[in-house]
């Protein structure tokens, strides 16, 4: 890997890290009025995969898609527009949070119902495979889509027909706040499951992001070479609650032992120590990084707060697509 | 040029016109490469334009239906069969929160021409799951589309134009209505979807059917003609959206309306146009608007139990007399001479 994108890898987790934790900062100003899952935490596997993945390669995400949709490459000021109900928004206000979208990057949309957008991805695949593109379909989900009913019939689809579909699993324990322990069967780890399924699968840790990278290229590229998709588990954890700007280890769910033990393995701190280690960063490079992400940050939030209100006749357009009647 | 044809062929002939049409219509769905093709509606298809685009599928209704979302949104044409309706539940978050709401929820940067057939079951114990007619859940959201045809040649256009809508159409097909014939005009005719069709001229009472009521309906005519009572007979064609103005322009001639439906009374689509004409001809009716629907049960399966289950041009002539004040001599009326629980001589079972 070379230095170059090693450091790109890092500056992308800063940049996703600032997103959501000034999202999480301002969030009591209450402008930013619907739900949002922040994926503080998770930004390894939002920044290698979608450095991985190339323009032309589409994805689909989940309810929890700030990190993938930036990772993408997703314009950042119209998903903060979007968190914000504003005109400028990536999806005009209709949206929210849950439903990012940027065609111009191929990040095709996030849909809030666990597992709704698995089997889209795939058709997005199939569409692909038909069209005889070198392209892949990247289909983000968590631990808890494994469960829907929907996972386990794109799977059985995608194998089947050897589609050029890329899963990748973000395993983070936590499915709101029920455990993986009570909604899945201790010593059946998801990945093998999947395998046994048709799909060649792999578990990795999730908050090494040149690991995930490099993971997932390989299954990139072994996809595209028509080898048939591929079942990526990455580990990782998301500090913040399901859903709103606040810490919870307080509330009983989980603990604060187990979220300090995975904020030792911050993603971003685990980077940078290996880098500076390596001489790649210093700690100007590192300054300049924030200072580069914070200006980028500064200017989406500035455009969400001057873009304008949708008019309220809009919640009347785009119900149909063509003719409106 | 037209010739007769039946409901089958109809929307066969459909296929495969849009299909040479459009090299991105895409046609799948359980069964429509076996050796049945979907009531034969399906048959030729595979061998005409190959097994890419036209194949069978695992039994994954959900999956398949977010599948044929996805190629939509790079510009596919998926056309997506089941062989009764009540198989598609399964697929109601795909349809609901995906489907219907794609346009809508991106800020209508793209959206999802797909359609849905399905099949609609009745009689020969059919029972629970295997005939509801759900078009009033479909007409409920906002988003989808949602055809009856009741006849071949409405089969063929508005399968034509449902293929080449830009957004989700249920197209609802009955089973009843599959052997039906007609005159149909070869080659490429589109009926647009929204506009009912008047079968019949008439100026004592608006009858409003979908799908195979009408033809319950059309054998009320005669009787209800010799009674001196003059029918206006329209036929709904798109459940959603509605043809308002037809049903009320016709309503205010009329001043009175039977509703024809083929599901459950209860949150009917019935039900929805009395709301609507009544609240906007309150005082123009000379007579309460009346509804003609199934019992709000579960269908059963038993030839005994379904004797007097599904409306048949009886009820309609019956209901019709009474609501003109006219006497209804039960001998006189001509009733289908086939037993109760199939369409005609054509169906033997199973389904």
């Amino acid at each position: 890997m070379d230095v170059d994108t090693k450091i790109k890898l890092y500056s992308k987790m800063v940049l996703i890290r600032l997103v959501e934790e000034t999202i999480a900062e301002k969030y009591d100003q209450q402008k930013m009025r619907c739900p949002t899952h922040l994926s503080t935490g998770q930004e390894a596997v939002s920044a290698a995969v979608g450095m991985a993945l190339q323009k032309e390669d589409l994805a689909v995400s989940t309810h929890r898609s700030h990190g993938h949709y930036l990772g993408k490459g997703g314009n950042i000021p119209r998903m903060i527009a979007e968190i914000y109900g504003k005109e400028g928004g990536c999806s005009k206000g209709k949206g929210g949070s849950m439903h990012l979208i940027d065609l111009s990057v191929g990040f095709m949309g996030s849909t809030a119902i666990v597992g709704n957008s698995i089997p889209i991805g795939a058709g997005l695949g199939l569409a692909m495979q038909l069209e005889k593109s070198n392209n892949i379909s990247c289909i983000f989900v968590g631990d808890g889509a494994i469960e829907e009913g929907v996972f386990a019939e794109t799977v059985n689809f995608c194998a089947q027909r050897n589609l050029p579909v890329l899963f990748l699993c973000e395993n983070n324990f936590y499915s709101v706040y029920s455990s993986l322990s009570v909604r899945q069967p201790k010593d059946r780890p998801i990945y093998k499951m999947v395998e046994a399924m048709g799909i060649k699968s792999f578990k990795g840790n999730g908050n090494d992001v040149f690991g995930v990278y490099q993971k997932t290229l390989e299954s990139i590229s072994k996809i595209k070479d028509g080898g048939g998709p591929r079942f990526l588990e990455f580990e990782t954890y998301r500090w913040r609650e399901h859903c709103g700007p606040n810490y919870d280890n307080n509330i009983g769910y989980r603990t604060e032992d187990e979220f300090l033990e995975w904020k030792r393995k911050d993603p971003i701190l685990l980077a940078e120590i290996k880098l500076l280690e390596q001489n790649i960063l210093s700690k100007e490079l590192i300054k300049s990084i924030n200072q580069k992400a914070k200006e980028q940050v500064d200017e989406a939030f500035q455009f969400a707060e001057k873009s304008p209100f949708p008019k309220k006749e809009d919640a009347f357009k785009d119900i149909y697509a063509g003719v409106e009647f | 040029m037209t010739r007769v044809i039946n409901y089958t062929k109809a929307i066969n002939e459909a296929l495969f016109i849009a299909m040479n049409l459009d090299k991105k219509v895409l046609c799948y769905g359980l069964g429509v490469d076996d050796p049945k093709h979907i009531f034969d509606t399906t048959i030729g298809l595979q061998e005409q334009f190959g097994e890419e685009r036209v194949f069978d599928m695992p039994t994954s209704e959900n999956a398949m239906t977010g599948i044929a979302i996805g190629a939509s949104l790079v510009g596919y044409r998926p056309v997506m069969v089941h062989q009764r309706l009540d198989f598609f539940l399964l697929a109601m978050d795909q349809l609901v929160n995906a489907a219907a709401k794609w346009h809508y929820m991106f800020g209508g940067q793209n959206s999802v021409p797909i359609v849905i057939r399905l099949i609609i079951g009745r009689g020969w114990g059919q029972g629970p799951t295997h005939s509801q007619s759900l078009q009033s859940w479909f007409a409920h959201i906002p988003g989808l589309k949602v055809v009856m045809p009741s006849s071949p040649k409405e089969a063929k256009g508005l399968l034509l134009s449902s293929i080449f809508d830009e957004n989700p159409v249920l197209f609802l097909e009955h089973r009843w209505l599959h052997n039906q014939e007609e005159d149909v005009s070869e080659g490429d005719f589109r009926i647009p979807i929204g506009v009912a069709n008047i079968l019949q001229k008439g100026s004592d009472l608006t009858i409003l059917g979908m799908s195979y009521m009408n033809t319950e309906a059309m054998r009320s005519l005669e009787y209800l003609k010799l009674q001196g009572i003059s029918i206006e007979l329209i036929d709904l064609r798109t459940v959603n959206p509605i043809d308002w103005n037809t049903i009320i322009t016709s309503v205010k001639k009329t001043k009175r309306l039977l509703v024809l439906d083929t599901g459950s009374e209860t949150g009917s689509v019935a039900a929805e146009i009395i709301a609507k004409v009544s609240i906007e001809l309150f005082s123009v009716m000379v007579s309460s608007p009346a509804r003609i629907c199934l019992p709000d049960a579960p269908v059963p399966a038993s030839f005994s139990l379904t004797k007097d289950f599904y409306p048949t041009s009886f009820d309609i002539a019956k209901k019709a007399c009474s609501m003109l004040d006219v006497e209804f001599n039960e001998k006189d009326f001509k009733q289908s001479s086939f037993p109760h629980d199939v369409p005609g001589d054509w169906f033997k079972g199973p389904f």
